[in-house]
């Protein structure tokens, strides 16, 4: 049975993007045929981030107008057997597509593939109103600041208004020393606030940047911490039970000594 | 220097706690269509049957009372009306 994944957040920058071609390689990987879209039209990223930008020929605004049909706009991973990009259109805006025709276009990609990852623009309006239509499942990205933690219980409440029962939660760029300190809300601290299911954590990790300006999604390499934690909840989706990473880290003397040094 | 070696500081991440469940719970009230608003409606009734207020003068809001969330009703009575109860006690209330 296929499925359609929605990944949102409602604040930017918090790791969507990153999190869908993670996830979308991760699912190809472990042997599934997987289709990543960007519902964010008009701000298109997702594929810069899987590398694939010089390759568009057509995008998502292109198949709903009918200007091509859906095996056109879909661009094949060469790197990766089973793996697809849907890119967004860039020059139009949100307006360009509506809810019905998303429905649709998820519904014809369902039909020969696995896994289908949206990944949902931030902010709560048509963009957000077209990506989640569709989907069966629904994963809400945050980190570990305020303002992502209260946008993801907004979201939340947006979901389960529009019918998703079990939102699924990723603590996205976790500092272990941060969180060893105290001067970091921990997974526990989250869950408790937010009251979701948590599918993920993911360390911060500068590999991310490494891997974002090569196009290659951290869980191609064996060396990222992230891209470990990817790994895992591409598992996870696919049903296995697998535990979370430890991420604790004690402070050291050194460690303490560093920070007050930093701080005077 | 030394100093801050005996000084025990609060966690921020206790501050950041807090400040989003205060937060959270406005937003998830103000949010659900309505709720306040019912909320109010039927504390109104409940009082109403025992004295008489003044509607127009009703305020609902939230507040941290001893770090702890308080929804603060401030209500004010016009008069107690006869025969209500015979141990009269309400008056300006907080909740």
């Amino acid at each position: 049975m296929s499925q359609a994944i929605v990944i949102t957040s409602g604040k930017g920058g918090v790791g969507k993007t990153t999190t869908t071609a993670n996830l979308g390689v991760a699912l190809a990987l472990s042997g599934a045929k997987v289709v990543v879209v960007d519902a964010d039209i008009g701000l298109r990223n997702l594929d810069v981030v899987m590398g694939l930008e010089n390759r568009i020929v057509y995008d998502l605004v292109d198949v709903v107008e009918g200007y091509c049909r859906l095996r056109q706009a879909l661009i094949k991973d060469k790197r990766v057997d089973g793996l697809f990009l849907l890119p967004a259109a860039q020059t139009k805006d949100k307006n360009a597509v509506n809810p019905e025709q998303m429905k649709e276009l998820i519904g014809a990609l369902k039909e020969e593939h696995d896994y289908i990852i949206v990944d949902c623009p931030a902010g709560i309006e048509q963009g957000f109103r077209n990506a989640i239509s569709g989907a069966d499942r629904a994963v809400i990205v945050t980190t570990p600041e305020v303002s992502a933690v209260r946008d993801a219980d907004r979201i939340t409440g947006l979901l389960e208004a529009s019918g998703f029962e079990k939102p699924e939660l990723i603590i996205n760029r976790i500092k272990p020393r941060m969180v060893a300190r105290g001067d970091m809300m921990d997974i526990p601290d989250i869950i408790d606030i937010l009251a979701i299911d948590l599918l993920g954590v993911v360390p911060d990790d500068d590999y991310i940047v490494v891997s974002t300006n090569r196009g290659e999604p951290a869980v191609m390499t064996d060396n990222s911490r992230a891209g470990e934690a990817y790994r895992n909840i591409a598992r996870r989706i696919r049903g296995e039970e697998v535990p979370f990473l430890d991420l604790s880290e004690k402070e050291t003397i050194w460690s303490r000594l560093r920070r007050l040094m930093r701080r005077n | 220097m030394v100093f801050n070696w005996f000084r025990q500081k609060t966690k921020t991440k206790d501050v950041a706690k807090d400040r989003l469940r205060v937060v959270l719970m406005q937003d998830r009230l103000s949010l659900s269509h309505g709720i306040m608003e019912e909320m109010k409606d039927e504390v109104i009734t409940a009082i109403s049957k025992y004295v008489e207020i003044d509607r127009p003068g009703i305020e609902f809001s939230w507040k941290e009372i001893d770090k702890r969330r308080a929804l603060v009703a401030n209500i004010p009575v016009i008069s107690i009306k006869r025969g209500a109860t015979s141990n009269d006690r309400v008056t300006q209330r907080s909740y």
